[in-house]
């Protein structure tokens, strides 16, 4: 495994299993899963659903720890959730009672910060996003891209080095989705944050990561860790680009397979 | 109102206007006996003189806000309409915090949901000879009976709201770092307004239902009572008149509920201006 020497590492995933009980049975969602983030480093998970990708992310946001195995943020030992891992929800998660500007400012209320200081803060986010226009409006009143915005824009606000996102732009559309991995990559440049993005599009991984870690389907296990070495702005069309979707197309392909083969065996039995 | 709107309002105003039609020829071709059934022209003469003052104004007696006001209809009205505020305020009130509570705490929602339940059934109205057992007669049997009409409404509804919280909020909170408080102030009460508010529309809806028949019982005032006193003096046409406003009072109600709906839950899905 190649890590940036440059940087020392931010998230430590060690020896992480996580095992579900249900009343019949037992599921193994993550195996012996080993992880060394280096600060700044921008890390896809891709598999198919099933394949524990999401379980690892909430693992390290703190939601739901693992059966046996450590993980540490900035030196320290995860135990819950906390405002220095940020996270992004596919579903935004945004509070529909509050507008845009609220929820920016609603983990600042939090932390304490003085009004005068949240506005400031406020006001930057919003124009960083180009949701200034909108920073009255109500969340139902947004289309999905602009309420991802403001998710994005919420965790910003914290200043925590680590961003988590859960298949942040799943329900986008192609083009919005492609405009927001766009601001994500220019903020990601700026602020120079760690993130760990979860996600099943093979093209979206290969678009923004600097390491793509693959995981097989049940139990979750690292089955390749790649570094993506593609000169940035990438271009999709590009021979590299291509010959590397192939190749992860092929590694994803067999754990679709095994999930396929899976639920048909599960339906046999039902 | 545009032309839509117009056409909508006289197709709706034909039917009334053609049953007030034929009661009043009913009643002026003498085919109904007036004591049962007056006619609407005399029950709106009643109404008018219901609503105006019963002496002449006299400037040494009092001001002339409280000559307009001195009619027998606005008394009754606002004795009615002062119960249902008092009774509502101490019903839900108590049901407010109470249900928060037990949406939040599977312990005090098994500790307390059973006697609820068993409560929650019998309608406020069995409460009445208890109420005058207890209470005497006046307004404090009938602002517990209004109490009571709407504690459950807003209790049960409240409740509801706590849980059916969406996790993926309390998960936000949790990572943006709220502690329990702030999570219980400005997540999950928000969160269930729209359920709290439908529990008391039902709750305002309940308490004038009762606010009527309690007057009917315990007081010498009020709309309920009102009507109850017309019909001792065969006043048939006032006792329509007081029927009258009391549904105007509830018209008034509801509407005053909406706009406080809407106005609160502007932020919500379900209402798309």
């Amino acid at each position: 495994m190649k890590v940036n020497d440059m940087n020392p590492t931010h998230i430590q995933v060690s020896g992480v299993h996580k095992v579900f009980k249900t009343d019949s049975r037992e599921v193994v969602a993550l195996k012996e899963i080993n992880l060394d983030i280096p600060q700044g480093q921008f890390v896809c998970l891709l598999g198919p659903s099933g394949c524990g990708k999401s379980t690892l992310l909430n693992a390290v946001a703190g939601f739901s720890l693992p059966s046996s195995g450590t993980i540490t943020a900035d030196g320290k030992l995860v135990t819950g959730p906390g405002p220095e891992r940020g996270m992004v929800f596919q579903e935004y998660a945004l509070f529909p009672w509050m507008t845009v500007e609220k929820n920016i400012a609603f983990g600042l209320e939090i932390k304490g910060m003085d009004q005068s200081a949240i506005t400031a803060k406020v006001d930057e986010l919003l124009a960083m996003l180009s949701l200034s226009d909108f920073r009255h409006r109500f969340p139902k009143d947004l289309s999905g891209g602009m309420r991802q915005r403001v998710a994005i824009a919420r965790v910003l606000a914290l200043d925590s080095p680590i961003m988590l996102m859960d298949e942040p732009f799943g329900a986008l559309d192609a083009l919005t989705r492609r405009n927001l991995q766009d601001e994500l990559l220019r903020i990601w440049a700026e602020l120079k944050k760690t993130i760990i993005f979860v996600t099943h599009s093979i093209e979206e991984a290969i678009y923004l990561a600097d390491r793509i870690v693959v995981m097989t389907y049940r139990p979750g296990t690292v089955k390749r860790d790649m570094i993506v070495d593609l000169p940035r702005l990438r271009d999709p069309a590009a021979a590299e680009f291509n010959a590397l979707k192939r190749e992860l197309g092929q590694l994803v392909m067999e754990e679709q397979q095994r999930h396929h083969n899976d639920e048909m065996r599960m339906a046999a039995v039902d | 109102m545009n032309k839509q709107d117009w056409r909508q309002s006289a197709t709706g105003a034909v039917v009334p206007i053609l049953i007030v039609v034929l009661w009043q020829a009913s009643a002026m071709l003498g085919w109904v006996n007036p004591q049962v059934l007056p006619s609407p022209v005399a029950v709106v003469s009643k109404w008018i003189e219901y609503l105006l003052p019963l002496t002449a104004y006299d400037p040494a007696a009092s001001s002339w806000l409280g000559w307009a006001f001195s009619g027998e209809l606005l008394g009754d009205t606002l004795s009615s309409l002062y119960r249902v505020v008092v009774g509502f305020a101490v019903g839900a009130g108590l049901a407010l915090p109470l249900g928060l509570m037990m949406g939040a705490s599977q312990r005090m929602y098994a500790w307390l949901n059973p006697l609820m339940q068993v409560l929650r059934p019998i309608p406020p109205i069995a409460y009445i000879p208890l109420a005058i057992l207890w209470f005497g007669l006046g307004n404090a049997p009938a602002v517990f009976l209004i109490a009571l009409g709407a504690f459950f409404p807003v209790l049960v509804n409240t409740i509801a709201g706590v849980r059916q919280v969406d996790g993926i909020y309390i998960r936000a909170a949790r990572n943006l770092g709220v502690n329990q408080r702030t999570m219980f102030i400005r997540v999950m009460l928000p969160a269930a307004v729209p359920y709290i508010l439908s529990g008391v529309r039902i709750g305002i809806g309940t308490a004038f239902i009762v606010v009527i028949v309690s007057e009917m019982i315990a007081v010498n005032n009020g709309l309920g009572f009102r009507i109850l006193e017309a019909r001792e003096y065969f006043w048939s046409d006032k006792i329509i008149a007081g029927m009258i406003s009391i549904g105007l009072l509830g018209l008034i109600i509801d509407v005053g509920m909406n706009k406080l709906n809407n106005h609160l839950l502007r932020w919500h899905r379900g209402l798309e201006n």
